[in-house]
């Protein structure tokens, strides 16, 4: 049996890890919505195709992120899930409108099949720009002013673009010809636009938040944490130099633009994650005041040590099975 | 000016309402789906993959309604029921837990093997990937229903503070009314898939589809309706003698006793009248509810009036239970009746398929009335004797409630229209599809 710090610890290493795969693992499934064209049919279908087998799984993750805050830390849970009522009633409408767009395309009338494109790209849109909404507002202690609201926009830009750079990165590495062209361009263009909002971000929040420029700049592990930045930077600029060179070759390290912007994602998220430890909900509540019961937390435990690695095991294969480049989804 | 407490209330049943409509049948349709890929891999007769082909479509758009509609309920406790985490999340939290990590992940990483999966894994591992969703579903059913039952007869707690605290796990998921509930549950979700394949393939018979797949999955979809439509019955009966036991509050309301009396008659029509707390209209059957709960024709029955403070709302309760035994007794006539003609005469009459076309969601009915049964009587408490609805309700303004109701509603009956639609616009699809040639032709289906 664990004691209430031990737990705090492990539930937040927990829900932070769900969180990371969620923004990773849904984040290029919605990229791949908000870049769908709504011009090119055959395009569409291929990159539907290549996120097809794996998108139910991924949104699971915010399923177990949400969960997990319900579970281990119910007062924060409700503290921010009240405090972002509209925003995430905007962003299940988005998810759901986006979800079921996915089915009915394939399946209604093919007169209503460009309806159905444009609904699950609108619908990717939307809850992608909401999430980044909600960080920013999160960010900002969901203060009520002009210059919260203009940061939680800034920050649904970036996480926009951001997802538009990790599913573009994921069309790169699945999709051949003249998609994966197209794939490269929207990688370049999105790597560059989640670069300044990268920057943006993380130069906005130490200014506004005393705490958090404490936390970088008055540090005693100034040295320690600075390659974090430093690195983040570096990849974006490395991404861009690989983006150049798969123009002309498209089939050498084909994978390597995916696997750098989920570095990036890493690295971002750890430097959220810095900025405010122990907070869960920031300035107002720590990892170790939110705790639930630790008898429950205890009982679940055990489900999570022999359940999260099988989950992990079958999402790896899922993964292999529908390894290599895209082929037409048919259900047979 | 309605409030947030009335709004959120309204709120949570729309939600809860839209989202159960899919997994009834989903949970079902996953094992008619293993019974079909089984029955392929042993006969290798291409009939069975036509029925599996043109269910697993279905089960897919199903699904994924599904999964959306259910997102939306895992937000609802933080938005709108703060109160219900804070006082039970500790029993509540770990059982949803275990729902997301042993069903959720596990459902929808499989479901992309098998539905996309045929033509890249071997075929054992692909029936393999069926009988996974299938055994995800039913087990997400099994930890859903354990926290429902434990609102309705929580055990296995106790109390500090105001905030309730596990002492005994078994206790706490196998509590009292947990096993009623679950076959209970489970037979609805069974006649639910049931009565909509049985639909959907007389649709496409009715429509001059002469295939033998249609035919087929009519046979076995009445077949197993003939089957559960008598287990139901006789589970519910187990369920409300459970329920008699444990919340004679609701039973009282089921049957619409206002006054505790030995010999209770059975109510079979009567408006409950709350002002005047006796009903109209009535007509009964002398002596039958205390025969029925007490085995006892003089048996003693408490009424509505022993709960003054705790009395659940009459009327959805009462008709409700109407509403579903109704349904009950319709599906097993049906069933029975239809099945016998299709053993005797070996196809049904154009009356026969139409009547079934009309009941494809004849399930959902029922299981609906019954979740508001139990629902609603489980009322004024959202759990039992330890919370009331009014102390777990979120602090956020009417209004915003309001704007997420509206927006909800719209969209819910919007997807309801298009998901029947497409259902339908799919079997019209296959009405054009060809019958195969020979068998040989699809053998080879793995290569």
């Amino acid at each position: 049996m664990l004691d209430a710090h031990t737990l705090s610890f492990v539930y937040a290493s927990l829900m932070a890890l769900a969180i990371l795969l969620y923004a990773i693992l849904d984040g290029y499934d919605l990229g791949v919505g908000i870049l769908l064209p709504t011009n090119n049919e055959e395009h569409a279908d291929t990159m539907i195709a290549s996120i097809g087998p794996f998108w139910d799984a991924n949104e699971t993750w915010l399923v177990l992120a949400v969960g997990l805050a319900l579970i281990a830390f119910p007062l924060a849970h409700s503290m921010i899930l009240q405090a972002l009522y509209l925003p995430i009633t905007v962003m299940l409408i988005g998810l759901i409108i986006r979800g079921v767009a996915f089915d009915f395309r394939a399946k209604a009338k093919t007169k209503r099949k460009s309806m159905w494109n444009k609904l699950f790209k609108i619908g990717s849109f939307i809850s992608a720009f909401m999430q980044g909404y909600m960080l920013g507002l999160y960010v900002m202690s969901f203060e009520h002013s002009a210059l919260a609201t203009t940061f939680a926009m800034l920050s649904g830009i970036g996480v926009v673009a951001a997802y538009a750079l990790i599913g573009a990165a994921w069309l790169v590495l699945k999709t051949q010809g003249q998609l994966q062209l197209s794939a490269i361009r929207w990688c370049q263009i999105a790597g560059r636009m989640a670069f300044f909002g990268v920057i943006g971000v993380s130069t906005i929040n130490p200014v506004i938040n005393h705490s958090v420029y404490e936390r970088w700049f008055e540090s005693s592990i100034f040295l320690l944490i600075l390659p974090i930045p430093i690195i983040c930077l570096t990849l974006f600029v490395l991404l861009d130099r690989v983006l150049i060179k798969l123009k002309e070759q498209p089939n050498v390290g084909a994978w390597l633009p995916f696997l750098i912007s989920c570095v990036i994602f890493m690295l971002c998220f750890f430097g959220l994650l810095y900025s405010f430890y122990p907070y869960v909900v920031p300035g107002k509540l720590t990892i170790f005041e939110a705790l639930a019961a630790p008898e429950s937390l205890n009982f679940l435990l055990y489900g999570v040590i022999v359940v999260v690695p099988t989950i992990l095991a079958y999402t790896a294969f899922s993964y292999r099975v529908f390894w290599g480049k895209v082929r037409p989804l048919s259900y047979y | 000016m309605l409030d947030t407490l009335l709004l959120s209330r309204i709120q949570f049943a729309t939600n809860i309402s839209f989202h159960i409509l899919f997994p009834t049948i989903t949970i079902a349709l996953a094992w008619f789906l293993v019974f079909f890929k089984v029955k392929y891999d042993r006969t290798q007769h291409p009939v069975w993959l036509r029925a599996y082909r043109f269910w697993v479509k279905i089960f897919a758009l199903t699904f994924a309604l599904g999964v959306v509609s259910g997102i939306t309920m895992s937000f609802q406790f933080g938005t709108n029921w703060p109160g219900f985490m804070e006082k039970v999340g500790n029993i509540a939290g770990p059982l949803l837990g275990y729902e997301v990590l042993t069903a959720f992940f596990m459902e929808a990483t499989f479901l992309g093997v098998m539905l996309f999966g045929m033509k890249r894994v071997p075929p054992k591992i692909h029936t393999l990937a069926t009988i996974v969703v299938a055994i995800g579903t039913s087990l997400s059913a099994f930890w859903i229903l354990s926290l429902n039952s434990w609102m309705q007869t929580p055990t296995g707690f106790e109390l500090r503070d105001g905030v309730v605290f596990p002492t005994d796990w078994f206790a706490v998921i196998f509590n009292p009314s947990f096993p009623y509930r679950l076959t209970h549950m489970l037979l609805a979700s069974g006649l639910t898939a049931a009565f909509l394949i049985a639909g959907v393939s007389s649709y496409r018979l009715l429509k001059g589809d002469n295939k033998q797949a249609p035919q087929l999955t009519l046979k076995v979809s009445l077949t197993v309706a003939a089957l559960l439509a008598p287990m139901q019955i006789f589970v519910g009966d187990l369920h409300g003698l459970n329920t008699f036991e444990h919340q004679p509050q609701k039973i009282a309301a089921m049957e619409g006793l206002w006054e505790t009396q030995k010999g209770a008659p059975l109510i079979l029509f009567a408006i409950p009248n709350e002002q005047t707390k006796s009903n109209d209209y009535e007509i009964e059957i002398p002596n039958m509810a205390s025969l029925i709960l007490t085995h006892k024709a003089d048996g003693q029955i408490k009424g509505l009036n022993e709960f003054e403070d705790a009395r659940p709302p009459v009327k959805p309760v009462f008709f409700g239970f109407r509403i579903m035994v109704g349904m009950g007794f319709l599906m097993i006539t049906v069933a029975v009746y239809f099945r016998f003609t299709l053993w005797r005469k070996k196809s049904l009459a154009s009356w026969q398929l139409k009547v079934l076309v009309a009941m494809s969601f004849s399930g959902w009915i029922a299981t609906l009335a019954g979740w508001y049964v139990t629902e609603i009587g489980r009322q004024p408490f959202l759990v039992s004797g330890v919370l009331r609805i009014e102390d777990a309700v979120t602090q956020v303004a009417s209004e915003n409630v309001l704007i997420s109701l509206i927006a909800y509603l719209t969209i819910y009956v919007l997807l309801l229209i298009a998901y029947i639609r497409t259902l339908f616009y799919t079997a019209d699809k296959s009405v054009e599809v060809e019958e195969y040639q020979k068998p040989s032709i699809e053998e080879n289906i793995y290569a």
